[in-house]
């Protein structure tokens, strides 16, 4: 209380001397590279607007959304915060992210990647991202070479072949797996927005307000995947243990392939002592269509920023996903950019681990989720009642189906 | 008025005693009846925004299976470690305490995993468990028996979880009961021996009569233990927390995610108060059943 109030009496009168200088607070989750990008680009951004002073603030991710569920109701948080584009209908629904000026949905529609609409809620804008990432296919180019594999697979049944080949059982127990299952890694994705694409079916309606993954391609996608596990034995789920044991695994050289996302390229290339490529996914059968998730974390303005805060904040917020700061990101962070211009760049559609990421940017679709946690895990159990529990693919995949429908109608009620 | 001095004393240190009132009263109940009220309303970041739904949550509740589920899970947990924990606390106690040589090694020994955090504690045994690198399976493996999947096994993870936080547990527990052990009077045993008393019956007459207060306080505490169980179980499953298939959820858990992952704050404050109002009875209940008289 009494420090409260000391506070206030010390920012009066720092109020008081600089009259004309707005304040704004910028929150994002502790990691290392992409707080110092947002400490250099607030300097750029202080010299280039003299009146406004911008503070960052970071806390550890697993405390982020605590932090921001808490401190905005009390009128102490961000101004502009920083979210995984999954997380905004909850937040908007919960009263935590306003809308932006109308003019930035045209914005979004002529500057940014097709997926990045998915910060369109009900019409309006909640934000915008720096960088976008997407799936590829990482592969351990010394175990290929062992097995006798010449390159990356290119559709799924040589993807299984090279799995089978790559996968070492000895007694019960893996010591090599050909490929990293993780259903609550990328798995989940590489079900409901990728496979079930290829085979010929659309995981939801185009306003996403309904399920229609449960159809003959989205069963043939899923028990496909569910199979992996089951008959074709190329991998078991969590074979190391812990926070994205599948990239441990791969990094340790124990697994010949992972799917991962364009932000594991930096942690890597610093882990792997190996030769490694990365591939674009695989597809259905030569020909056939390609598919990707695409996700980003996007910045918002909260009802934190009004009168000449919320001036303020979008001035930053518009200067923090210029395609200038995009260029700087990619080279300071190593995220690709949000930009349609700025991925059209050859130097990075040919580059040989940013490559397969960028073209696949053109094709990569958001997921619309309304209530990111019980939606990834909806597909999740889906996955593990096959895998773990010997459930019938049909009867899990339809039980999915019903639930997050009601997610989804809990939601747009 | 002139106060005695026994008087000023007394005034004293309720003025002391205020101060740890306040802040328990400002930071633990009034938050409590906060909550009750929160999980009236449907949650919003601007107060004035957040509308007013009576019972919807609790009526929600009824229906919602991650509910139930949570709510089974949280008392096999609080069944199978609460007597696990006291039962293997007490054995080791009581073998503690006749240990002679090399006393103190064996009693840090057995008391070093409470003190290591329990992130730690989770993530080295998530590595022990392992169906593929194990140590555990490899001695599964060694004495013949086939691999377990542990943590990975709907069936299996709970009572895996629960052993995890027992074999953390279990330095406190120890320490209490050697504790307790040690504060009754020898005489009682001698006195015993004299009248022919030996072994077990000294055990039943004796120790466990005497070790009641200790009893009670061990039973009440690891109950609230368990029925909050957290840390451990986020940890041991990082990436699906709760799972496999929610075999693992707790209370606590859920309210976590329900408030800070989905934003439904009215919601978790409705579980919390059913919360508050299990452990509440539980404990008032466990201290009526447990609480003994003795009389030698």
């Amino acid at each position: 209380m009494l420090q409260k109030r000391f506070l206030l009496v010390l920012s009066s009168l720092l109020g008081l001397s600089f009259a004309q200088t707005v304040t704004i607070t910028y929150w994002q989750y502790e990691f290392k590279s992409k707080v110092e990008a947002v400490d250099e680009l607030i300097r750029r951004f202080e010299a280039q607007n003299p009146g406004i002073r911008v503070v960052q603030q970071t806390f550890p991710y697993d405390a982020y959304q605590q932090k921001v569920a808490a401190a905005i109701p009390a009128g102490q948080g961000p101004d502009v915060v920083n979210l995984y584009y999954g997380w905004a209908p909850t937040w908007v629904k919960a009263g935590y992210l306003v809308p932006l000026p109308e003019e930035w949905s045209a914005r979004v529609d002529r500057e940014f990647v097709s997926m990045v609409q998915a910060v369109k809620i009900g019409e309006k804008v909640y934000g915008v991202p720096t960088a976008v990432r997407s799936l590829a296919l990482f592969y351990n180019k010394d175990l290929f070479r062992q097995a006798g594999l010449s390159g990356p697979p290119r559709s799924w049944d040589e993807f299984l072949a090279a799995a089978k080949k790559l996968t070492v059982k000895q007694g019960g127990r893996f010591t090599q797996i050909g490929y990293g299952i993780a259903p609550d890694g990328q798995d989940h994705h590489l079900v409901r927005e990728i496979l079930v694409r290829q085979f010929g079916g659309r995981p939801y309606s185009e306003d996403g307000r309904k399920v229609l993954y449960l159809s003959e391609p989205g069963l043939k996608a899923f028990t496909f995947y569910t199979d992996w596990v089951r008959k074709h034995e190329i991998g078991v789920p969590n074979f190391f243990p812990g926070n994205n044991g599948y990239r441990d695994g791969f990094m340790a050289g124990r697994i010949g392939m992972i799917i991962d996302g364009s932000f594991a390229i930096g942690t890597i290339q610093q882990g792997a002592r190996f030769s490694w490529g990365v591939a674009e996914l695989p597809v259905e059968r030569a020909g056939g269509r390609k598919a990707n998730f695409g996700s980003f974390w996007m910045h918002g303005l909260t009802p934190l920023a009004t009168g000449p805060k919320r001036e303020a904040a979008l001035k930053f917020l518009a200067f923090l996903t210029s395609e200038e700061t995009q260029r700087y990101w990619l080279e300071k962070v190593g995220e690709l950019p949000a930009s349609k211009a700025l991925i059209r760049d050859p130097k990075l559609s040919l580059d040989p681990i940013y490559g397969p990421f960028i073209l696949s940017l053109g094709y990569a679709k958001a997921t619309p989720f309304v209530d990111e946690t019980a939606q990834r895990k909806v597909m999740v159990d889906a996955i593990n009642r096959v895998i773990l529990q010997g459930m019938d693919p049909a009867q899990s995949l339809r039980m999915a189906a019903e639930e997050e429908q009601k997610i989804l109608d809990r939601f747009w009620r | 008025m002139r106060l005695s001095l026994g008087q000023r004393e007394a005034l004293w240190a309720y003025v002391f005693l205020a101060i740890p009132l306040a802040f328990f009263l400002y930071f633990r109940i009034f938050p409590t009846f906060q909550a009750l009220g929160l999980s009236l309303y449907e949650w919003h970041a601007d107060p004035g925004a957040r509308k007013f739904v009576g019972l919807e949550h609790y009526e929600r509740l009824l229906e919602d299976p991650l509910f139930r589920r949570a709510l089974t899970n949280t008392f096999l947990y609080t069944l199978l470690g609460v007597p696990s924990q006291l039962f293997l606390g007490l054995a080791i106690a009581l073998l503690l305490q006749r240990v002679k040589v090399a006393r103190d090694f064996f009693r840090a020994v057995y008391f070093a995993p409470y003190v290591t955090p329990a992130v730690a504690v989770a993530w080295v045994w998530s590595w022990m468990l392992s169906p593929h690198f194990g140590l555990v399976n490899e001695i599964l493996t060694l004495v013949g028996l086939p691999p377990q999947p542990f943590l990975q096994s709907p069936t299996q993870a709970l009572p895996t979880v629960t052993w995890v936080v027992v074999w953390q547990n279990l330095g406190f527990q120890v320490v209490l009961f050697l504790a307790g052990l040690e504060s009754i009077p020898r005489q009682y045993y001698e006195a015993a021996r004299i009248d022919g008393g030996e072994g077990w019956r000294l055990f039943r007459h004796i120790t466990w009569p005497l070790l009641n207060p200790v009893l009670v306080f061990s039973v009440v505490i690891a109950t609230i233990g368990y029925l909050q169980l957290f840390t451990q179980v986020v940890n041991l499953n990082f990436t699906d927390q709760g799972g496999p298939l929610n075999s693992t959820l707790t209370l606590a858990l859920y309210i976590y995610q329900l408030a800070f992952l989905r934003f439904q704050l009215g919601y978790a404050a409705a579980v919390t108060v059913v919360l508050f109002a299990l452990i509440f009875l539980i404990t008032l209940v466990q201290l009526r059943v447990f609480t003994r008289k003795v009389e030698l």
